[in-house]
């Protein structure tokens, strides 16, 4: 009961966070809704047992990336953005099509699969568990994600740095 | 007990969000964050059919993820600061050619 309360609490959170985001014009108050959002899907993932999980998804997510991400508004000093005029035929044929593919979906989970319930933190994922797997049966792709961020640092110093900016003098070869 | 195809169901509506977000905005920034919005709603049935299925391999896969998403995080907002710096705007509509 105490399970199925706080699911419906966190996701209420969350779903009224992501629409936020959605319904919001500057980018900041976007950003904002954004880290409500992974803020209470780690108390969801909380809920399934995944502690460290939740643990990396606050400080990965609602620490470093969003900062990264408030730090660029800022430095781009971005404002409320203008808004375009969509076509109507698009807006008519849309809101219904994606409601109604939404409910079909939902009704397909809620009422004909047989996905059975989960209690609460039913798989107890904790730090020592999570990196026995890592290490040993997901060990090639650990390695190849840390060369594809390695890839990724060297690529955004490469794309953020001016190309007309100078070395500074005496230190040219 | 809560049935799995709640958190589902959760997760699918996050995603849908992250699609009309990435389809509504005009704001580059903006944007991206709908991405970032689609890609925790696919770490939610992850984590979900892990704990359905008992088998820590869904969780392991989340870390993937968001390696994968951190990294897309630092390069998309380098190209977006080198976009604001040739084209002194974040408006999509205005950004309609590869090279200037």
């Amino acid at each position: 009961m105490l399970h199925l309360v706080l699911f419906l609490v966190f996701g209420a959170i969350c779903v009224a966070g992501a629409i936020n985001l959605l319904a919001q014009s500057h980018p900041i108050s976007s950003a904002l809704s954004l880290v409500v959002v992974m803020a209470s899907l780690a108390v969801e993932y909380l809920l399934l047992g995944a502690e460290f999980v939740a643990a990396v998804q606050v400080i990965v997510y609602a620490g470093a990336v969003m900062v990264l991400f408030v730090f660029v508004i800022m430095l781009l000093n971005a404002g409320a953005e203008e808004r375009t005029k969509g076509s109507h035929v698009a807006l008519a044929l849309g809101v219904p099509g994606v409601l109604a593919g939404g409910l079909l979906v939902a009704w397909t989970l809620l009422k004909r699969s047989d996905t059975g319930t989960v209690a609460l933190g039913s798989l107890h994922g904790d730090p020592k568990t999570i990196a026995s797997f890592l290490f040993h049966e997901f060990l090639l792709p650990f390695e190849i994600t840390s060369i594809l961020v390695l890839i990724a640092i060297m690529g955004a110093v490469v794309l953020a740095s001016r190309p007309d900016l100078k070395p500074p003098a005496g230190k040219e070869s | 007990m809560v049935p799995v195809s709640y958190y589902l169901v959760l997760s699918g509506i996050l995603f849908a969000c992250g699609v009309v977000g990435f389809l509504i905005k005009r704001n580059i920034i903006t944007i991206f964050m709908s991405i970032e919005l689609m890609l925790n709603g696919v770490n939610l049935s992850f984590v979900a059919f892990a704990a359905h299925l008992q088998k820590f391999s869904g969780q392991v896969f989340v870390f993937f993820v968001m390696v994968v998403a951190a990294a897309e995080a630092a390069v998309g907002l380098a190209i977006i600061i080198a976009v604001f710096r040739t084209r002194e705007t974040l408006n999509v509509d205005q950004v309609n050619l590869l090279k200037l």
